[in-house]
């Protein structure tokens, strides 16, 4: 099975020089500097790809050192080899080498972070109780220092039977002595097995004993531990049938009616306990100023104000720096054209470069900016620890919408770009939810939306003030209310319905605020980027091209050359096939108050509904005899042949209403398909908002109208 | 099982507690014994958000947020009163 969001990556693909002499899979729990110390390990020579099917990132890097190169598969966070989310069923995948694509590890890289060992621990148990060759990297170990917690590194080695490299990845301090036992991984004698559950291990060679081929002890461990299920299909395979048969008994007996993860966690924690007594040594954490600025964002109320404050400052960087960069890629994209026509002079050529391609180009990297910037963001965010938090101070909010904590950082984001905000839905473990908040994400007022409002307001609402207010800001603002309800009354009526299930556990953990590492930060910023060029960059410049062909074809013969340029261009677009199919859509959209014009402008606003802008402006340019220069300006005498007006109020409104929901952003519908991995969802997406985008418009203009 | 008396939920904010016993049933507490709150283990209940739901404990240096829906399956053993 190939998915087109697969990139395979093949190890004979990376090796740039050397021969890799081993595969390495990076393990650790979310959280403890695994991808920090990753990127320090391998830089820049790494791949970013997907894992067949999900949409879980694959990262493989390249680590050299004298001579010899490893190859590392940095793998999602988990705090267990009992998988529970997506993410952690892809890491337990690869490590018992059930993935597609990928191949049993050499070895096996732990990261154990210095200032959690608890939690840590409990896992790298179990990936020692693999027996595959192990190393420990113990990371944050300034930061342990600080708090007061000193680790025994030697003693810790004895207790695991592997050797322990203590590093702080952000100076870099201990790197060379772990990057020297990497690339000799295949020379590390594999762990003798801790016993630390003798009777789960004792059933476990009971059923080796009956398999057809030899298992692996920490595979049959797990089978019985998690049962019979999917993803340990193979290994039931390789059993015999008498085995086969025997785990249902061999399992009553282990457990006695106890859940088995249960009893799992309780044998190991108490093992965990017993080797921290041993090796860790506290000594009282003296109070930093982080501590008290921890200790003051975690009372309720002031963390709460916290929360708002910093979405506020995200907000509005969002919005304040990146109009600059976005006014300057449109005029340049605008000279860029005028240029091509210049050179190349008005022809179909010159105009599919200019108005097809620049202006497709310039569609999709008009995005860049802000979603480089938000995304800067919320990696910070992400990183410092702060994120997490803001889950849990939102959680009892959005539970009331059917929604968890999660959601909250891709709904605000939305307010800038839907992109990024459906992009940040990956923190959310549980896939009804997310998909739910995908849903919702679109209807946030994004900025492509702001510039058909300003539009429409400036020419059509009164600029007069009710109290102290400004009735075109109020309406603003209700249209900005407006998108928000309709999002959670979309995540509310979906999680009761197509994504009706069990509420989602909410255990999320709490990290201690740290100082991004500026590396990570800048890798994982390149790849959000790259992802969005590539995928949504296809799709918008494809369909910018189609929309573009739509208006220039057929060419109109009858145009007399003496025409001034606008009213020329107004009918060539009647004449096209855009200008024919809004006349043909026309009685659908006739109940809204809509003439073929308004139909074809928002036909062609489907890729990016700021479009609607500038195809209104060509269809209404009739004649430089029109006294008015501006948009605005023509709209409002617009005239059926009747001679009545085309843009009433009530029309306006169901218009703004109509925009406030439709999906009409092909980045969107892009970034949906591959976030969700079926073609499914953007479909419903764009059927469902559209629908109610229409009702919408249809019980304005007629109850207005009546 | 049936949990009495203290449990996580009934901590009051500084309060530490040793966990005692767990109604394991649900698989969502059993997702939390995972993540450490497990039996013999000392947990302190460092915030809660507005409401006071979800609350935030500490156990061994990390933080974990869960609801008192999944607090109220963990029966403790108070340690001190707490501020």
């Amino acid at each position: 099975m190939t998915s087109p969001n697969e990139i395979r990556v093949p190890a004979n693909e990376i090796t740039v020089a050397k021969r890799i002499d081993a595969s390495i899979a990076v393990v650790g729990n979310p959280n403890s500097g695994k991808s920090t110390l990753f990127n320090r390990l391998t830089g820049l020579k790494q791949r970013i790809g997907n894992y067949p099917g999900v949409t879980v990132e694959r990262h493989i890097g390249v680590l050299k050192h004298e001579n010899r190169a490893v190859e590392l598969v940095d793998l999602p966070g988990t705090h267990s080899l009992s998988a529970h989310s997506l993410e952690e069923h892809i890491a337990v995948d690869v490590i018992f080498g059930r993935m597609e694509g990928t191949r049993t590890p050499d070895g096996i890289l732990a990261v154990l972070d210095a200032t959690n060992l608890y939690q840590g621990l409990f896992l790298v148990q179990q990936l020692v109780e693999l027996g595959l060759p192990t190393v420990v990297a113990l990371t944050m170990t300034d930061a342990a220092e600080k708090g007061g917690i000193q680790v025994d590194t030697a003693e810790l080695s004895a207790l695991l039977g592997v050797p322990v490299y203590p590093v702080v990845a952000t100076t870099g301090a201990g790197l060379d002595m772990l990057r020297r036992a990497l690339v000799g991984i295949k020379d590390i004698t594999p762990p003798r097995r801790v016993r630390i559950w003798p009777e789960l291990a004792a059933a476990a060679e009971r059923l080796a004993e009956d398999s057809r081929e030899p298992l692996r002890f920490a595979e049959l461990e797990r089978l019985l531990i998690d049962g019979p299920t999917e993803s340990n299909r193979d290994i039931l395979g390789k059993l015999s049938d008498a085995a086969r048969a025997r785990i249902d008994t061999e399992r009553a007996a282990l457990f006695e009616g106890e859940p088995p993860i249960a009893r799992d966690a309780r044998i190991r924690y108490t093992w965990v306990r017993s080797v921290l007594d041993k090796v860790q040594k506290s000594a009282p954490a003296f109070v930093t100023w982080r501590s008290r600025v921890t200790d003051f964002l975690n009372l309720p109320v002031p963390g709460t104000i916290g929360l708002f404050v910093v979405m506020a400052i995200v907000f509005q960087a969002v919005f304040a720096w990146a109009t600059p960069i976005m006014d300057a890629i449109d005029a340049s994209s605008s000279a860029l054209s005028a240029a091509v026509f210049q050179r190349l002079g008005d022809n179909a050529f010159s105009s599919l470069i200019a108005d097809g391609v620049i202006a497709g180009v310039g569609s999709v990297v008009i995005f860049l900016p802000q979603i480089i910037i938000l995304f800067l963001f919320i990696i910070l965010l992400e990183d410092s620890g702060y994120l997490a938090r803001a889950a849990y101070l939102m959680d009892r909010a959005m539970r009331s919408v059917g929604l968890s904590g999660q959601s909250i950082i891709p709904m605000i984001s939305s307010f800038a770009c839907a992109v990024p905000g459906i992009m940040a839905t990956r923190v959310i473990p549980n896939r009804r939810d997310r998909i739910a908040t995908i849903m919702a994400a679109p209807f946030m007022t994004c900025s492509a939306r702001l510039p058909v409002y300003a539009l429409l307001i400036a020419a059509f609402v009164p600029a007069t003030k009710v109290g102290f207010l400004n009735l075109q800001g109020l309406v603003l603002l209700g249209l900005y209310l407006f998108g928000i309800v309709m999002g959670v009354l979309t995540a509310l009526i979906m999680r009761q319905t197509a994504l009706r299930g069990p509420k989602p556990p909410f255990a999320l953990m709490l990290p201690e605020f740290r100082r991004p590492n500026l590396q990570t930060v800048a890798i994982q910023l390149l790849g959000r980027a790259k992802v969005f060029l590539k995928r949504a960059g296809t799709v918008i410049f494809a369909v910018a091209v189609i929309v573009w062909a739509l208006a220039y074809f057929p060419r109109a013969n009858d145009i007399p050359a003496d025409l001034d340029a606008n009213t020329a261009a107004a009918m060539q677009m009647e004449q096209s096939w855009l200008g024919r199919a809004g006349k043909v859509v026309e009685p659908v959209f006739e109940p809204l108050g809509w003439d073929w014009r308004v139909s074809s402008a928002v036909i062609a606003g489907f890729p990016a509904r700021e479009v609607v802008i500038a195809v209104l402006g060509t269809v209404y340019a009739v004649g430089d005899d029109a006294d008015e220069g501006t948009l605005s300006g023509r709209l409002k005498s617009a005239t059926r042949p009747d001679g009545s007006k085309v843009f009433t109020l009530p029309m306006v409104i169901g218009l703004l209403i109509f925009y406030a929901c439709c999906l009409q952003c092909a980045a969107t519908l892009a970034i949906i398909r591959r976030e969700t991995n079926s073609w499914r969802w953007p479909i419903f997406a764009w059927a469902y908002m559209t629908t109610i985008g229409y009702l919408g418009a249809l019980v304005a203009f007629q109850l207005g109208s009546a | 099982m049936a949990i009495n008396g203290s449990t996580l939920a009934t901590l009051k904010r500084g309060q530490k507690g040793i966990i005692r016993a767990i109604n394991a049933a649900d698989p969502q507490v059993q997702r939390l014994m995972v993540l450490g709150l497990v039996e013999g283990t000392e947990v302190q209940h460092a915030s809660s958000a507005i409401g006071g739901d979800p609350m935030e404990f500490r156990l061994f240096g990390c933080g974990i947020s869960l609801r008192q829906e999944h607090a109220r399956h963990f029966q403790v053993a108070p340690v001190g009163a707490g501020d």
